[in-house]
């Protein structure tokens, strides 16, 4: 067994959890404009060999784009190496298929600050009905406020739209500063 | 400048707008990380051609995916569309959705339901 002895890394027990918790994908790291680029090709092409029917592999790869621009947009810097005094926005993802459902789970550093308004946006959309969301998403496009890349406040809805799915999150207590945020779309077949 | 021709890659779509005929095309995907900066230049134009317009402009969105950061921009669009249509062009905006792509035609229901400008909502069937 490789062992990683400053970590104690069991690369095996890893790999196994990868494989029992169908991980089609993970990727730890910088979330850079090119990575999103690679990445998308790369579920393009995954579906397309495992013959995904048309509307499946569009619904992935739709919230796909929006999960990971929403991290590549709002990652909050890591408390570990802003502590090294390095700039680092390094995020989590990972692409699961069990039998025919599809998830994405991401995760990523924010601001304490953030929190609560970032609960308060994913529980009221979570109570929205399919009519209310779609009413919603057309409120906010049409609000005329854009973020500096156009953005705008779309993301979350689009996703809770097109997954059909209530978005399952957590936060997790980090430091004084800094808490962990995991989401979890589940994708409705 | 009377034509603006952008070449489609694997996140920006291909733009072709043609003021001497009073056409525009916006066909493939649209997943930049900075829609403003992408949309720019037909934003520029289309300022430009609402100064001197043509009596009819035909405008047709074919776009496989697109997303939320662009869809502030394609609305920003076919508001100046809208701006166009009542001052003297008639736009006719040609919806493109491929069959079983509801989300799409719930996409381009949803602008049709803001912009005040002839919608059409036309499928494109698979080979």
């Amino acid at each position: 067994m490789i062992r990683n002895n400053l970590m104690d890394l069991d690369i095996f027990d890893f790999y196994d959890k990868m494989e029992k918790n169908n991980i089609m994908l993970s990727f730890k790291g910088d979330i850079t404009s090119e990575l999103l680029t690679s990445i998308l090709q790369i579920m393009e092409s995954k579906m397309d060999t495992m013959e995904e029917s048309p509307k499946i592999k569009k619904k992935v790869y739709n919230i796909l784009v929006e999960c990971l621009q929403n991290l590549y947009h709002h990652i909050d810097e890591n408390p570990i190496a802003s502590a090294n005094g390095e700039k680092d926005k390094t995020a989590i993802f990972m692409i699961v298929k069990e039998g025919d459902k599809y998830s994405i789970i991401t995760g990523n550093y924010m601001y304490n600050d953030s929190v609560s308004m970032m609960k308060g946006r994913l529980e009221k959309i979570n109570a929205m009905s399919k009519d209310e969301l779609k009413e919603y998403y057309k409120e906010v496009l049409n609000n005329g406020e854009m973020s500096e890349k156009g953005g705008g406040g779309l993301g979350m809805i689009d996703i809770a739209r097109k997954s059909g799915k209530p978005l399952e999150f957590q936060f997790y207590p980090v430091d004084s500063k800094h808490s962990f945020f995991s989401l979890n779309i589940n994708i409705a077949q | 400048m009377e034509h603006l021709n952008i070449e489609g890659t694997p996140k920006t779509p291909t733009i072709k707008f043609d003021a001497v005929k009073g056409e525009l095309l916006i066909r493939g995907r649209s997943i930049p990380e900075n829609s403003i900066e992408f949309y720019k230049p037909l934003v520029d134009m289309l300022e430009a051609y609402t100064s001197k317009p043509l009596g009819n402009t035909k405008v047709d969105v074919q776009l496989e995916y697109f997303n939320t950061s662009s869809s502030k921009c394609i609305l920003d669009i076919f508001k100046r569309l809208e701006v166009l249509n009542s001052n003297g062009s008639n736009v006719i905006i040609n919806w493109h959705y491929e069959e079983d792509d509801e989300d799409m035609l719930e996409a381009g229901e949803d602008y049709q339901a803001i912009i005040s400008v002839p919608f059409k909502m036309i499928q494109i069937n698979e080979e």
